[in-house]
């Protein structure tokens, strides 16, 4: 079998408090798999996403992007090939600029130039949002700078896409439009969320996370018909 | 045409103007009068619509009103003008401050209108201010839509629980209000680290295209500064 794109083993976390928010994770996913990771709130979601990218430390156990260990000496290389997508839009999109923002990823990894300007115009192109290019974010309506998120993510030709709550606040149309983009995507894909109805859309295959750890995993038809393994996960 | 300069010879073409303005001797009223109409021609070619100008220059009203007191209140030598007894020293002051300052304001005025602030940014990045600074200035550009919906949103959910601005007593939701906001701005200050280091941000904001400016717009920018600068020098001279 190929290299896993991401894998996860036996990853614990404690917050500086002493709240144990993931208590030995373990689940891998191969390259072009689309895995939704659900989870009721506080179940651990965001925490584990943190240590895809190195943003958090584990407190045991590893994770390895593309067989890479999450270390200091491959923490860039890391983040290029992760490309976390936040929650909230106004926490992604910092810069002045959409064009700026887009940027931003692939100039911290030395790209620039004629290079740049082509990488952000396919990424927002990408995401169709390439008539944004000079507007500022604030400007920009709630689905239309989560899908400029994407984008400043795209640009770094990440290897794995993960999406951190991405449908949450967007009305049906922009939820529409949101997943006939991401289905367009030919890329490696997590989504954390707890919107089953997203999932079943996006995703073949469904990860179940409750008190910090993976309490399901299997194909999406047969998780998500499972009403009694929903209930008991709040789900 | 003053749209489409690039906006680091729009700042260089500010400050040297100001500078013209400032560096010119207070006696030399015609200088001050060639000023305002170099001033007002860059206003008419840039096709700023008067009223806009005028709007902005508002801000300007309470400088001018300490202006006005200084003939009053100065000390020295007097003279009467119109049966009113000024100082000489408190007139030449507030002729120096409306002026000047009049004619400084109008030159900012006129950049804001012709340029967005993102590009003002830009702008000084590339006069090679430290990113630091600009990136500090860009977050406060960026966010600050964000702070004021909050602010507003935190508003809108005291008056439904019926909170009442007018009534001196409820000073201290206000009080609480602004420690929230600082609290929420904080840790959305943390969120957005978290998505720049997760986009391979390493403590050093990232170079980004220099725009190449070409000497005709340097010339096109700041032939009006120039010509005031020659305008300063001459009432020098002769004066």
């Amino acid at each position: 079998m190929s290299t896993p794109a991401l894998e996860v083993r036996n990853l614990t976390y404690s917050y500086p408090d002493g709240r144990q928010a993931l208590a030995g994770v373990d689940f891998h996913i191969h390259p072009g798999e689309r895995v939704a990771l659900l989870g009721a709130n506080g179940a651990g979601k965001t925490t584990l996403v943190l240590h895809l990218n190195g943003i958090l430390r584990p407190s045991g156990g590893t994770v390895r992007v593309a067989g890479l260990d999450v270390t200091d000496d491959h923490l860039k290389e890391i983040r290029r090939r992760v490309g976390l997508i936040f929650q909230d839009p106004d926490d992604q999109l910092f810069m002045p600029t959409v064009r700026r923002d887009v940027a931003f990823g692939p100039a911290n990894f030395g790209v620039q130039g004629a290079d740049l300007d082509r990488r952000v115009a396919g990424a927002l192109e990408a995401v169709g949002m390439e008539d944004a290019i000079d507007r500022a974010p604030h400007h920009l309506s709630l689905g239309e700078r989560r899908r400029v998120a994407v984008a400043t993510v795209l640009a770094m030709s990440p290897e794995i896409l993960v999406l951190d709550e991405p449908s949450s606040n967007l009305d049906p149309a922009g939820r529409r439009e949101l997943s006939a983009m991401l289905t367009t995507l030919d890329i490696t894909m997590m989504l954390v969320t707890h919107d089953l109805a997203y999932a079943r859309e996006l995703c073949g295959r469904v990860l179940i996370m409750s008190r910090g750890t993976i309490v399901a995993d299997g194909p999406a038809e047969q998780i998500l018909g499972d009403e009694r393994l929903l209930a008991e996960n709040r789900l | 045409m003053l749209h489409d300069l690039p906006a680091q010879v729009k700042i260089v073409a500010l400050v040297l103007f100001v500078g013209a303005v400032v560096a010119t001797p207070r006696e030399a009223f015609w200088a001050f009068g060639v000023h305002a109409a170099l001033l007002v021609g860059a206003i008419v070619i840039a096709k700023v619509p008067p009223g806009f100008v005028a709007r902005r220059l508002v801000i300007e009203v309470p400088f001018l009103l300490f202006a006005f007191l200084m003939p009053f209140l100065g000390v020295g030598e007097r003279t009467t003008v119109l049966g009113l007894s000024l100082s000489v020293a408190g007139l030449w002051g507030a002729w120096t401050i409306i002026i000047k300052g009049t004619l400084g304001l109008g030159a900012s005025v006129l950049m804001a209108a012709t340029t967005e602030v993102t590009d003002i940014l830009e702008g000084f990045e590339r006069l090679r201010l430290p990113k630091l600074v600009t990136a500090i200035a860009g977050f406060m550009v960026r966010y600050l839509d964000v702070v004021v919906g909050e602010l507003r949103r935190m508003r809108v959910a005291m008056t439904a629980r019926g909170y009442d601005p007018t009534w001196i007593g409820q000073a201290g939701p206000i009080a609480s209000s602004a420690g929230s906001l600082f609290v929420r701005s904080y840790e959305r200050g943390e969120r957005v680290h978290r998505a720049m280091l997760a986009r391979g941000f390493d403590g050093t904001m990232p170079s980004f295209e220099q725009v190449h400016v070409t000497p005709k717009a340097w010339m096109t920018g700041t032939a009006i500064p120039i010509m005031s600068w020659l305008v300063a020098i001459v009432a020098w001279v002769i004066r």
